[in-house]
């Protein structure tokens, strides 16, 4: 393992006690950046963060500079919206800094506010993270209460406020446009996109930034530690640390720091303390749920950065790895896949809500032992008729992972079917 | 119907946090509440929440049941969410769920016949490294086995429930990897 190994961005407060508090916090420097951050022009923040190369850890990786730079010149009211939606299966890390560090995140989103100029700040809390809601609520006040939220903040005549939004167990609302359909009190209905879109129309059709935790607790590090040395710690396309989560078949599972571009492997054996028993790797899914099954082979000499796992044909996603050994069953792990998309499917699309559930019954049967061989083949054709083919990301999130299982693991499938 | 002065003050609190002119906003929020309050939203409190928000009964309906965490009929007095999502199911989730399911004699959404657990499974509830993870009522429970299931169950049982960790406990140890 580099040098780079200990450093700790975000994870440095996790597990001290006390930090939730805001006195605590303060004492270990909460907010200082945020001081720092008002006497710059809202237009150096966003520079600086677009240099440090910070792409969003939510899933889809774009540059959140970029983002904040698009935010229309000369419209008002804007807002900012946090996404803490996290409920793709196996990504677990936002909750770590809301229930650790509700200051950092807080911070962070102010610091995103100041610089879009934004007037209020919305964080979208998933329904069932009761306890994190709990600590994020305590921290909003208190922040209020410290003149950190509310107006002039720190006297630079800016005013913001911050709200919690309540998801209420829906698994897309946590995509953007979806998000903000229940924010405005409505069915978490994604809308369809068009560029820029929701920086330029969003919430109450105003310009919003709508990003993850993670993506905005990184801010007031990069002003910190600046721009050059945030990017300095990633690879030259992806700047800093992550937070991984590693679940699944190994023996320590947990969420790690680590640079980015940090091999699969040094996650895997060096913090995972590798496979449970001892037993062999098959595969691994590398970026949430929603990736291409990468095999044991293909992870050999894998990095950890948006580019290299694209390149292997996956993606990182919101880098939750998961890790499968030998013992489990593909299709088994396939019918656990299209379950949650065929629950969570909003239903707005028909390729998206006949097919998701289309794909469950294949893969049940197919794992059952009661398949046919041309099931194999009628799942592949289902995911290929929902793939592109609906208003969101949602589509895609099903049908990637059900090609690859089939492509990279056939043989598990016609082992399985009858004639 | 009668509602409970904490109810209104809860919405009052729950207003002020969207501009006012998008009152209709707290929708979601304010069924949550209301939910945790009175057990399940009936269609008295329907009526209730369309007029307090201003929206048509309609939309209201169209919202309560887009959400999978509203119900319109009263749960047991203890709620299990076990996850059986992938990370979850590679750590055991359907051991337990089997488990489960014959220890309290129900299947997934069902209430045992004395009222006190409802069982429903959760696809993810982002616990996914300190899996198998479950939530009973608002508690959040990790690395499950059959065993420490048995005893927490039970301790609702008598009662007398087990609090779970707050925060999520630290596995590994986060940010520094383990000397290779
Ligand atoms: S793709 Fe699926 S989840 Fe997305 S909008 Fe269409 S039906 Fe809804
Ligand atoms: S898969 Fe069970 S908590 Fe994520």
């Amino acid at each position: 393992m580099t040098g780079n190994g200990n450093i700790r961005l975000l994870s440095r407060n996790f597990g001290k006690s006390g930090q939730a508090g805001i006195e605590t916090a303060e004492q270990r420097g909460a907010y200082a950046m945020l001081k720092k951050a008002v006497r710059m022009k809202p237009e150096e923040v966003t520079a600086l963060v677009k240099e440090s190369g910070l792409r969003g850890h939510g899933g889809a990786g774009f540059s959140a500079g970029m983002k904040w730079g698009f935010i229309p010149k000369d419209t008002f009211p804007r807002y900012v919206c946090v996404n803490a939606d996290e409920s793709e299966p196996g990504t677990c890390k936002d909750r770590l800094i809301l229930e650790y560090d509700p200051h950092l995140l807080l911070e962070g989103a102010l610091i995103c506010a100041w610089a879009v100029q934004a007037e209020r700040i919305y964080i979208y809390i998933r329904g069932e993270y009761f306890y994190p809601t709990r600590i994020m609520h305590k921290a909003i006040e208190d922040a209020r209460a410290k003149g950190f939220i509310g107006d002039n903040i720190l006297g630079s005549g800016w005013s913001c406020t911050v709200h919690l939004g309540t998801g209420a167990g829906q698994y897309i609302c946590g995509e953007e446009t979806g998000l903000i359909e229940s924010l405005e009190g409505k069915k978490g209905w994604p809308r369809l996109k068009p560029p820029f879109y929701p920086a330029a129309v969003g919430v109450w059709g105003k310009p919003t930034i709508v990003n993850n935790v993670e993506t905005l607790a990184f801010v007031p590090r990069i002003l910190e530690i600046g721009a050059d040395k945030f990017a300095a710690l990633g690879t030259p396309k992806n700047g800093g640390t992550a937070l991984l989560s590693l679940s699944g078949n190994v023996k320590r599972p947990g969420v790690y720091e680590l640079p980015m571009g940090v091999p699969l492997k040094t996650l895997i054996y060096d913090c995972g303390g590798g496979i449970t028993a001892d037993r062999k790797l098959k595969a691994v899914i590398p970026g949430g749920s929603s990736s291409h099954i990468l095999t044991a082979e293909e992870c050999e000499n894998l990095r950890l950065d948006f580019e290299s796992v694209a390149a292997a044909g996956s993606m990182l996603g919101s880098a939750a790895v998961m890790v499968i050994d030998e013992t489990v069953s593909i299709p088994r792990l396939m019918v656990w896949m299209t379950r949650f998309y065929a629950h969570e499917s909003c239903g707005q699309c028909t390729p998206c809500r006949e097919g998701t559930g289309w794909l469950l019954r294949l893969a049940t049967r197919i794992a059952d032992g009661k398949g046919r061989r041309r099931d194999i083949d009628d799942l592949y054709e289902v995911a290929n008729n929902i793939d592109g083919k609906t208003i969101c990301a949602l589509g895609a999130a099903v049908a990637w992972p059900t090609k690859s299982y089939i492509k990279k693991f056939r043989h598990e499938f016609e082992a399985l079917v009858k004639e | 119907m009668q509602i409970s002065d904490t109810l209104r003050k809860k919405a009052e609190e729950i207003f002020f946090r969207f501009p006012p002119e998008h009152r209709e906003a707290a929708l979601v929020p304010l069924m949550f509440e209301a939910q945790r309050e009175l057990g399940c939203i009936t269609p008295d409190t329907e009526r209730w929440l369309a007029e307090t928000v201003g929206v048509s009964l309609v939309k209201v309906r169209e919202v309560l049941s887009f959400y999978c965490m509203f119900r319109t009929a009263p749960a047991g007095k203890f709620l299990i969410m076990l996850c059986h999502n992938i990370s979850c199911c590679l750590a055991g989730a359907e051991n337990l769920q089997q488990h489960l399911e014959s220890k309290l004699g129900i299947r997934n959404g069902e209430t045992t016949s004395d009222g006190v657990f409802t069982l429903k499974y959760a696809e993810c509830l982002g616990g996914c490294s300190w899996a198998p993870m479950m939530l009973i009522n608002e508690n959040q429970y990790y690395q499950l086995t059959v065993e420490k299931l048995d005893r927490i169950i039970e301790s609702y049982r008598k009662g007398q429930p087990i609090l779970p960790e707050e925060p999520t406990p630290l596995l590994g140890n986060v940010g520094e990897p383990a000397p290779a």
